[in-house]
């Protein structure tokens, strides 16, 4: 068996926690080559191929790669498809714009947001925002999966791949970049974060929102918000964590002012240990929470960033 | 131009899911079942589209089981001009995967010639997130998904999209398909003039074999659990109370 993994190229630069939690899952399937695709790509490249379990790197440099659209992303791994059982990748944004495609380019189903590798054809997903798990049987020639990142402790370093460079395929040409808004942050990367701190509809609007990230900044953790939180403007789109947005795992998670709507819980219920606080006595959030405490987070969040630490 | 807008009947989002005791599924009988909201968002979209006079015709289809004739009526009531029905499965326990959707409304898309298909980025029930891409990749179209807003001017579209980073603004030619996020509009309510006029505009029903698609699932389900429950926690009467329960467990 072989396996082709997509890994998470961002700007040229590898990422990591990504990349190396996907290859733990990958391993089990059989031997490892990583695709580092982007219009620089080789650093990334070189990256990969430290990570235990990968056999070998291909690295496809080409402007038509820059930005991980979709067209030009996956007529480059079809073109590599035939090498390989698996095609696989982290279940990132990216990832899911490109495999999806890839798998009806192939013609055959997508897996998306694999937790567990039963064998070499099946595997298990959540669907119903994880209220369910579903154990699912491929009978593709080619298994195409997205892998959950949080389900997986990320592969160690100490890996010394061969790299080798392979040719972007014809670029179909169907769309351009136009830019991109990427909030700078010196805050931990949500998705790999040790702890993480989150706001609600309860915190009540963006200025309120400073005493959420004060919290995270005493703690060295993300931010995290609720759906209701983004749809209300008090926090930008890729805070979001839940069924449709970033599902996280950390050590601790502190979720201040949200009441656990099940798409909510989806994102965040696999943390080791879970706050809530809520002034709602009745809040679901409390049915998933570790430690509960009743309180208005006006006094308790502030309150907790001065005692901790 | 026309607009093509998938919808899928789902359960609903407010109900709590049940898995079966025998492991065969989720329960779904006498359950409450609405349009995948993301679908919501796509016919909000599209109507909206039409109102600016960037769109003369929006099509709404479902793909499933007979009873979906319930979401592409609420989807006529929302201001859809017309629907396609394809009957495709006898169970509502039968869910037509992603691939097989996107091939039937591959043959619809030759039929009705849209310039734009407009869609959820993904279905709450199986949260597969790929009838989109699949439906572009079959049609050698551009894609843009996850749209957080779409401008449509003549042969490109310019769409902003919610990505892990933030946010990342594509243009792509036209015909495309476009999948939707949760932040591009707030689906209008119908009006109970709008639901009665609904029920007279047209709908054509048609079979998966009539576009000689075949829906045999790829993916054998081998059984649906329950995830692990989480064991009960404590409540804690203050912060105070909480920091200490913190360092003893580690966390801090």
């Amino acid at each position: 068996m072989a396996v082709l993994l997509l890994a998470e190229v961002n700007n040229g630069e590898l990422a990591m926690d990504a990349t190396a939690k996907a290859v733990t899952a990958a391993k089990a399937l059989g031997d490892v080559t990583v695709l580092a695709a982007g219009a620089s790509a080789a650093a990334a490249g070189d990256a990969a191929a430290k990570i235990d379990g990968v056999a070998k790197v291909l690295v496809a440099e080409d402007a038509s790669l820059g930005h991980r659209l979709a067209e030009p992303t996956a007529a480059l791994i079809v073109s590599l498809a035939g090498d390989y059982s698996h095609i696989v990748a982290p279940a990132t944004t990216d990832a899911k714009n490109v495999m999806p495609r890839v798998a009806a380019l192939l013609d055959v189903m997508v897996m998306s947001d694999v937790t567990a590798v039963v064998d070499a054809d099946t595997f298990e997903r959540p669907i119903y925002a994880g209220n369910a798990i579903q154990t699912v049987k491929s009978s593709d020639a080619t298994k195409v999966i997205t892998f959950r990142t949080s389900t997986f402790d990320a592969a160690g370093e100490g890996g010394s791949a061969s790299v080798e460079t392979v040719g972007a395929a014809d670029n179909p040409g169907l769309s351009e970049w136009v830019e991109d808004k990427v909030a700078e942050s010196d805050r931990p990367e949500l998705t790999s974060a040790g702890i993480v701190v989150s706001g609600g509809r309860g915190v009540g609007s963006e200025e309120d929102f400073k005493i959420i990230e004060a919290l995270a900044d005493k703690l060295g953790a993300a931010v995290g918000a609720s759906r209701a939180a983004v749809d209300s403007g008090y926090a930008p789109n890729d805070w979001q964590v839940g069924q449709t947005g970033k599902v996280v795992a950390p050590e601790l998670y502190i979720a201040a002012g949200i009441s656990g709507a099940i798409q909510h819980l989806a994102g965040m219920k696999d943390s080791k240990i879970i706050v809530a606080i809520n002034k709602d006595e009745e809040a679901p959030i409390f049915q998933v929470a570790d430690f509960g405490l009743v309180a208005d987070l006006f006094e308790a969040v502030p309150a907790l960033t001065e005692k901790l630490g | 131009m026309k607009v093509l807008v998938p919808v899928k009947r789902v359960i609903d989002y407010n109900v709590k899911v049940r898995v079966k005791a025998d492991g065969t599924g989720v329960d779904l009988a006498n359950v409450k079942m609405s349009m995948n909201p993301f679908d919501e968002i796509a016919v909000e979209e599209a109507i909206r589209l039409k109102e600016a006079g960037k769109a003369d015709e929006v099509i709404a289809v479902s793909i499933g089981v007979k009873q979906a004739q319930e979401t592409l009526r609420t989807a006529l009531a929302m201001g859809a001009d017309r629907a396609i029905l394809v009957v495709a499965a006898d169970s509502v326990d039968q869910d037509i995967e992603p691939l097989a959707v996107a091939k039937i409304l591959a043959k619809i898309v030759e039929e009705e010639q849209p310039g734009l298909v407009l869609c959820g980025k993904q279905a709450i029930d199986n949260d597969m997130n790929a009838t989109g891409q699949m439906l572009s990749a079959l049609l050698g179209w551009s894609q843009a998904t996850f749209a957080s807003e779409v401008d449509i001017d003549g042969d490109s579209a310019v769409v902003t999209r919610e990505v892990d980073g933030g946010l990342q603004t594509i243009k792509v030619a036209t015909p495309t398909i476009i999948s939707v996020d949760l932040r591009l509009n707030e689906p209008r309510y119908a009006s109970l003039p709008n639901i009665m006029k609904a029920k007279k505009k047209p709908l054509d029903e048609k079979t998966a074999a009539d576009y000689g698609v075949d829906v045999t699932p790829r993916l054998e389900v081998v059984k649906t659990s329950e995830p692990s429950e989480r064991a009960a926690g404590i409540m804690v009467g203050s912060v105070d109370e909480l920091v200490e329960k913190l360092k003893e467990a580690g966390a801090v």
